[in-house]
């Protein structure tokens, strides 16, 4: 397809252009760029183990990603999935912290409920308030972003910090039964199967079902839609709830699936890239979980510019908004 | 030496209520003509680490002031090119701007962690020391960027509300068509009020890094670039109760630092969350009149008048 042919040289062409950008600005702060991405492709695609890490980040952008590609199907604006995402991890591990002794088979399906709701419900407060007409949901998830962590500040330097090391704020190990089980010896965990099941579903029920016409419908011409009796009000609430309880799962295997405990730093913003992917992917499954895999692998980029170039985690994050702004300046109607 | 808690906490929250006011007008002026800008917490943080930087270098806070207020020019008008130029969604290219300034800002100030500079002069002028509540303590002594906050506040009010051009920012605001259409070209105007917004969300960054804190780390701004957005939305897209509104801001912070400083058992938490709390509140309480004061064509983009 000359079409699909052409998709891939411009892409090429963006990769191209703004990997230029970043290794001049890598050469003005006195480092080798060249060295920089050669290491990174060492270290990220050359290497089982690097290559199992790209998996890991991909997780929560993954699930992040479809939490913002749901409701704009309907036309709705989630900038909220940080947010969504801490109450999500939030929630399990308050599953995790309030039943010690329980078994895995029930821990960790209760755990995977309580993330998901604890997203949804978060993401709901926005739905309510649009479906009643009161505020626009992009005003309300951004702000809410800023409060749930917070909430789990609140819990993590008071009532649920640790006392055996009380330096460091963060909640107790989670109990065995409440990790998410991990694969072949790596950090890749069983978030991953849920964030591709995330995407498969999203897939499914947009595209063959009665559900994903209505909401296509609503994101047409809400007022046709609603003329035609689809109850608009409450698939703003739905779609806005469950895209923030998949947010809630991303949060809820960072927790339960890396760090075993619940931490105030949970996020490098995994919800605002989740946005990102979701807007560049044009809500497209295949494309977020292309789009995902790149993010991931210019995260990881991070890591190499640490370790072996000596620059702060953070400069990675010109390289990530190079490439966004090459796409958002190509892409003028 | 325990300074009375309503006097701190009157200084603190003029102090913290600063960068809050210059970052709030800035994007007040940038909304007012119709564009969100999400990218505030990169200029604020560009705005910080450059002109710790360049203060740090040159020894002269005068001169990392001017670093910063030019360096927010430069991210907004990047910003400006994304969305005016290119017609780019306003929502990803601002928290494309954000995570640009998360990692300039890491990379500009990489080399200056832990540097110690002399900071922006403080002083008091001459009637407010002789009163004597103000005498016993240096609460009082502000730098530059305090004294002038209130009067930047006013002549930005002024000029929104009381120039042609002012006019004219907000005709693009409400409907570009019309004021395009009226002779004034809104892809001028919004490059103005992005390269004047652009510089006083340095302006704040630089507060904070030269004044306040007197130090860079990373990510120093800590979502005040978000609460002067929420700030923007609580004020009514107005500068003079934008100021009523970062003193409240501001408050919250002090109050924070106070009870903290005092061995408070109220968790600083839940002071942190009533930023965002309450502008959702007001909101909600305007939401019922069904009267919003944003500028009709925020968000949208302009595509000429054909």
């Amino acid at each position: 397809m000359p079409e699909r042919a052409q998709a891939v040289a411009r892409f090429g062409a963006v990769s191209v252009l703004a990997l230029a950008v970043f290794a001049a600005v890598l050469l003005a702060a006195g480092k080798n760029p060249l060295q920089a991405y050669a290491d990174t492709f060492r270290h990220a695609l050359a290497s089982a183990y690097g290559f199992s890490e790209l998996l890991v980040r991909m997780t929560p952008l993954l699930l992040a990603a479809v939490a913002v590609a749901l409701p704009s199907r309907l036309g709705l604006i989630n900038v909220g999935g940080e947010g969504q995402l801490y109450m999500g991890a939030f929630a399990a591990a308050a599953a995790a912290l309030c039943l010690p002794g329980a078994p895995a088979w029930i821990l960790l399906p209760f755990a995977l409920l309580m993330g998901f709701l604890g997203g949804a419900l978060w993401a709901a407060i926005p739905g309510l308030l649009r479906a009643a007409g009161l505020v626009n949901e992009t005003v309300t998830t951004l702000l809410l972003n800023y409060v749930a962590p917070l909430i789990v500040g609140y819990f993590v330097f008071g009532p649920w910090r640790t006392a055996e090391n009380s330096a460091y704020p963060q909640t107790a190990p989670f109990p065995q039964a409440a990790l998410l089980p991990t694969f072949f010896g790596t950090r890749v965990h069983a978030g991953l199967l849920i964030a591709l099941a995330a995407l498969a579903v999203y897939w499914l029920v947009m595209e063959k079902t009665r559900w994903g016409l209505d909401m296509r419908a609503i994101g047409g011409n809400a007022e046709a839609a609603q003329r035609l009796g689809i109850p608009v009000r409450w698939w703003i609430v739905a779609a806005l709830a469950i895209g923030g309880g998949f947010a809630g799962l991303a949060g809820m295997g960072e927790a339960m699936g890396i760090a075993g405990r619940l931490r105030q730093s949970l996020s490098p913003g995994y919800g605002f890239t989740g946005f990102l992917i979701a807007w560049l992917a044009g809500g497209r499954p295949l494309v977020i979980l292309f789009m995902a895999f790149l993010f991931a692998i210019i995260t990881s980029a991070g890591d190499t510019l640490q370790i072996s170039q000596g620059l702060p985690y953070a400069v990675v994050n010109i390289l990530l908004a190079t490439i966004l702004f090459v796409v958002l300046a190509r892409r003028a109607r | 030496m325990t300074t009375p808690l309503l006097v701190a906490l009157l200084a603190g929250a003029i102090v913290s209520g600063t960068p809050l006011l210059y970052a709030t007008l800035g994007e007040t002026l940038v909304e007012r003509a119709g564009i969100v800008n999400l990218g505030l917490e990169g200029v604020l943080l560009v705005g910080a680490s450059v002109g710790f930087a360049v203060t740090a270098a040159s020894g002269s806070a005068w001169l990392g002031l001017g670093g910063a207020a030019l360096a927010g020019v430069v991210v907004n008008l990047l910003f400006g090119w994304l969305v005016v130029a290119r017609k780019a969604n306003q929502l990803a290219s601002g928290l494309t701007m954000m995570f640009f300034g998360f990692g300039a800002s890491a990379l500009i100030g990489a080399r200056y962690v832990g540097a110690v500079i002399g900071g922006l002069p403080k002083w008091r002028p001459s009637w407010l020391a002789d009163l004597a509540w103000v005498k016993a303590t240096t609460l009082f002594d502000y730098d530059v960027l305090v004294w002038l906050a209130v009067p930047v506040a006013l002549a930005v009010w002024w000029t929104l509300f009381r120039t042609r051009w002012g006019l004219g920012v907000r005709a693009v605001g409400e409907n570009p068509a019309a004021a395009y259409a009226s002779g004034r070209d809104p892809a001028v105007l919004q490059y103005q009020v992005l390269a004047l917004g652009g510089l006083l969300g340095g302006l704040a960054g630089a507060e904070l890094s030269l004044s306040i804190a007197m130090a860079w780390s990373e990510y120093m701004t800590a979502g005040r670039g978000f609460i002067a957005i929420a700030l923007v939305i609580f004020s009514k897209w107005n500068p003079l109760r934008a100021i009523a509104g970062a003193l409240l801001f501001g408050g919250a912070e002090a109050l924070e630092l106070q009870l903290e400083a005092r061995g408070s058992l109220i968790s600083p938490f839940l002071l942190q969350m009533s930023p965002y709390l309450l502008t959702i509140l007001v909101l909600l309480a305007w939401g019922g009149a069904r009267r919003l004061a944003a500028p009709a064509s925020l968000g949208r983009t302009f595509y000429g008048s054909s």
